[in-house]
Order: structure tokens, then sequence, then C-alpha cells
């Protein structure tokens, strides 16, 4: 017998997917050739062996995804300890650090102030935001075919009830992902917003774009909250990543997904310190690359947690990037309760990325990540 | 104890429904995150112990004849509890015995199969991962994901079913030589 015929039979034999006559030839002949009957038995034994893997592993998966389920919701928490036993038990440990860290303080803050007007008076920002301004020359090609391709799509939206609202060809490009399904609400910058003077555009990754407008605009933390408001998209299922509530561990390795160019772009790295330039606490510091157009990429872990968003990257070092740590995102959907005819915002997820592979997981996010454009 | 209750509880977990291993969760999950907390352990720790927990819970649910002699709360506890003893020990701040001990069932026999069906899970993981792609892929997505091959073709871009068909055999025979090479060392 042949052996890929060998395994087909041993596999069908220990699904149990064999007639009854097949069944009784099959077993006739591993009774009458021993040296096959040897073979079979292998084969055998390292099905069940496979079928008990593939089992484990389906089992495992569910359990994470129960597991990220709960701990969402609150029913398992992190938190290492909670409240003021945290708070003395640090003082304990780090007491001598801190009375070292104060005798020195003085020398460090007048070197910072030196080094800031020393740099505020060269250059005033070492730090770039990541939006593109669109080069009109380069993408002129581009937006001769999007006129097009919106002209024919005005030609049939002309039957349709309400007038289509012309889309002016956008003047930056930036990126942001959605964290309300229900209510279509997606995060980005606020530099990025700043930037949008007349209409605010979000494109999706099959390149269909969507009016927006700006519900909450923060210029100290640099977030900002948009809603679609185009009756022409379409709901998204809850999204697959989780927003953490704490910060980034140093070394946790990220992934992230943005639109430095005019198609979604992929991107890894680590968290290389807890925060941003100059210690900004709003912020963290990731070594990856990240390019004009990355402003609002999403930060995400192995996990699926998103623990933060692309804002700006160092000028004068490679690889130094700065991104806003997660937790503001939910001070910043707390301020838009706040706001009239927004009180229903609410971070909806159901985390799905745990223990499956990158490609999976790409493919599961990438929905979730949109171009911020505008005019 | 109810001896209804329990018995659906397994069979739902034999079936790995979601709604029966949310439940385990909710009934069982602060209980042992406390006796791992109490005993030098983290929240990390507990999360860890019992997902181990629940996956020799399913191993024993999944068995033929099997029957639970406790009910589903007292077998978890007690396997938590052994695990976690076991896990001190290793990393030798084995500084406080457990003190509360509530029913504790004898749990070593049960133990003992998982730690030898682990052995042979992280056997399989190992060959999976040196096979290589699309081996691992193809073979993930018909024994794991339980595509179909047809669909598995198109995915992949095999013409027809047939030939990604003896790609899948040809990939099972390397996973095979991975597997027993380990395999054998092991033992």
């Amino acid at each position: 017998m042949d052996d890929i015929l060998l395994i087909d039979a041993a596999e069908r034999y220990v699904k149990g997917e064999m007639t009854a006559e097949e069944k009784s030839y099959f077993e006739e002949l591993r009774k009458n050739n021993p040296e096959l009957d040897q073979s079979v038995v292998e084969h055998i034994f390292f099905f069940n062996e496979l079928n008990k893997y593939t089992d484990t592993r389906n089992f495992k998966h569910n359990l994470n995804e129960t597991v990220a389920k709960l701990t969402n919701e609150g029913f398992i928490s992190k938190a290492p300890l909670k409240g003021k036993a945290k708070i003395v038990y640090m003082w304990n440990r780090s007491k001598r650090t801190i009375a070292v860290a104060a005798s020195i303080a003085g020398i460090v803050s007048i070197f910072i102030a030196s080094l800031i007007s020393m740099t505020s008076n060269k250059a005033p920002n070492t730090t770039t935001l990541l939006v593109e301004k669109l080069d009109e020359r380069l993408d002129k090609q581009v937006d001769k075919t999007r006129q097009i391709e919106r002209k024919l799509n005005t030609l049939a939206a002309a039957s349709a009830t309400t007038p289509p609202i012309e889309i002016k060809p956008s003047k930056f490009r930036a990126t942001g992902f959605l964290i309300d399904n229900t209510n279509n609400f997606i995060v980005t910058n606020a530099h990025v917003v700043r930037e949008a003077k007349n209409q605010l555009i979000v494109e999706n990754n099959k390149g269909q774009q969507f009016l927006a407008e700006a519900v909450y605009v923060n210029n100290e933390s640099d977030l900002a909250i948009l809603k679609v408001t185009d009756r022409a998209f379409k709901k998204l299922a809850p999204m697959p990543y989780s927003i953490r509530k704490t910060n980034a561990n140093l070394g946790e390795q990220i992934f992230m997904l943005g639109y430095p160019k005019s198609e979604i772009v992929y991107g890894e790295g680590y968290v290389s310190a807890k925060n941003g330039f100059r210690m900004d606490t709003i912020y963290c510091q990731l070594s990856t690359s990240a390019n004009e157009g990355n402003s609002g990429s999403p930060v995400i872990n192995k996990n699926g947690e998103l623990l933060g968003i692309i804002t700006s990257m160092e000028t004068n070092a490679a690889g130094v990037v700065f991104a806003i740590k997660s937790p503001n995102i939910y001070n910043a959907v707390e301020e838009v309760k706040k706001i009239k005819d927004y009180e229903k915002i609410k971070i909806t997820s159901a985390p799905s990325l745990k223990g499956i592979d990158r490609e999976s997981q790409i493919k599961k996010v990438q929905e979730y990540v949109f171009m911020i454009k505008g005019n | 104890m109810n001896i209804a209750a329990e018995k659906t509880l397994l069979e739902g977990l034999a079936r790995e429904d979601k709604g029966t291993i949310e439940k385990i969760y909710r009934d069982n999950y602060n209980i042992i995150q406390s006796l791992i907390l109490k005993n030098s352990g983290t929240t990390d720790d507990a999360a860890d112990i019992f997902q181990e927990a629940m996956i020799v819970l399913f191993e024993k649910s999944k068995s033929p004849g099997f029957e639970l002699s406790c009910n589903v709360k007292t077998y978890i506890y007690s396997v938590c509890r052994r695990l976690w003893l076991k896990k001190l020990q290793q990393m030798q701040r084995f500084s406080k015995q457990t003190d509360d001990m509530e029913q504790v069932m004898p749990v070593e026999e049960d133990l003992e199969m998982h730690e030898k069906r682990q052995n042979d899970f992280f056997i399989m993981e190992n060959a999976m991962m040196k096979i290589g792609e699309p081996c691992k892929s193809l073979l993930e997505a018909y024994y794991i994901q339980k595509k179909q091959m047809q669909q598995i073709a198109t995915e992949f871009g095999y013409t027809n079913a047939d030939n990604a068909k003896t790609q899948k055999y040809k990939c099972l025979v390397r996973l095979k030589k991975l597997f027993f090479a380990q395999y054998k060392n092991g033992l």
C-alpha cells in the first residue's frame, strides 16, 4: 500500500469515517501483514496525539477568550495590589532611592531648564507630529482617479434620495481607530483634527470614504474623538482588541497598523520607556519606526490589548516614537459622556486576539483602523 | 451536591461550551485567586494556575467513563492547591504552608496524567513550530480551524482540493517524523 493511502486510511479509521466493509477489509489486511500493522499502529498513535493536541489548543483559545471577556468586565482584575497597601509598600521599598533623588533633584531640574531654553532657541520642537501633509503634485494622480471615481459615485447616487455631499481633495493624512461600534466613535490625535479646516473624512481599508465630525478635542493630551456622521457607514462588530486600563510595561512587544501611505502598513516594536519626551507622563516611549501619517495609529500587544496611540517621534534620534498611554482614552470617553447627545458613548470590545497568530490578528484588526483625512 | 447540575456542567465543558466555561470561571475564580494571593502568589500566577486546572478538568471530562467523586468546585480547588504547592516548591519560595484547608480531594493521579499529556502537547507544539511554512498554516487550517479542503485550496492558492490534500499528507509525514524524533528522546 502506498504511504499516503496508508495515512489516509489510518486517519479515517481513527475518525471513524470508514464503512463497515472497508473497516473489516482494513483490519484483515493488518492481521495478515505484521509489518503494515506496525506502521498502522504508529499512524493511529500519531493521529490520537494530534487530536489531543488540537483539542487542547482550541480549548486554550476558548479559555483565553473567556478570560479576556471577564477581565474586560472587571470580574478578573490584573492589578497586583490595591489602594493604600500598594503605596505604603512602594514607599518602604524606595525610601532610600527617594532620599537620593531628592538630593540631586536640584541639579537635574537646572540641567533640564537650561536644556529647554537651549533647544527652544534653536529648534522650537525636537519631536515631529506624524501627520502627513499631502504634496499636491505627488498626489495629483491619485486625486484625479479619485475624482473620477467620485464623479461616477455621484452619478450612481444621483437617484438616491439625499443629495450626496461632495468630498473635496484632502490636504493631510493620518490614522484613527474605532472604540465604539454602536455609535461609531473613532479615536485619533487632536493635532490631526486641527488640520481639518473644512471637512473631516475617514476612509476604511477598502477605500470607502465617510464624513465625520470631531466631538472632543483635547490639545493637552493630544486626543480627539470623532463620530462618523455619514449614513452610508456600515456598523462593524465589536472591536477584537480591548483597551488596557493600566500603563504599558517596559519591554512589552507591540505592533501597530497605520496609514503612512495610501494603504495600511504594519509595524512592530517594543515599549522602551514608561514616559515620553521630557518625561511627559501622558506618553510612553516605543522603539519602532513610524512615519508621517502614523499619527493616531493603535499600538497593540500580542494579547490584543491596545496600549497606546502613536503621536510623535524624536527627530534627533532614529526609532524613538511616542505614544499616548491607553488609560487616557478612558478619561476622554468620560469627558465625552458629559456632552449632550453623546452620553451613550461606550468602549465596546469583544476580545478575540489572544492566542492566535499575528497574520490572523492583523486580519481582524485592520477593519477597525481608518485613514483620517481632511481639507 | 446537586448531581444533575454538576453533570450538566461537565458535559458542557466536554463540548467546550463557552457559557459553561464562563460559569465555572465566575463560580470559582475569586476563591482560587485569594488562595494564591494569600500564599505569596500574584494575580498572574492565579490566572495561570486556574487555566491549568481548567485544562485538567477538561481532559478528565473528555475521558470515557469518567465520573467525578466530588463536585466541580472542590475538584478545582484541590487541583489548584496541589499545582500551586508544586510551583512554590519549584520556585523555592515555600515560606508558608497553605493553612486554609477546605475539603481537599486526592488528585495526584489526575495530575500525573495531566503532566504526561502536557508533555506530549509541548512535543507536538515544538514539531509544529519546526515544520515551517506553508506546512504549519496548512495543517492548522485543516486540523485546528477545521476548514474544508476546498476552502484551504482557495486560500493557499492550490489549483484544486486534491493538490492541497497531497501537500497536506506530505506535511503530515514531516510532522510525524519530527514528533517521533522528540517523543522517543523524551521517553
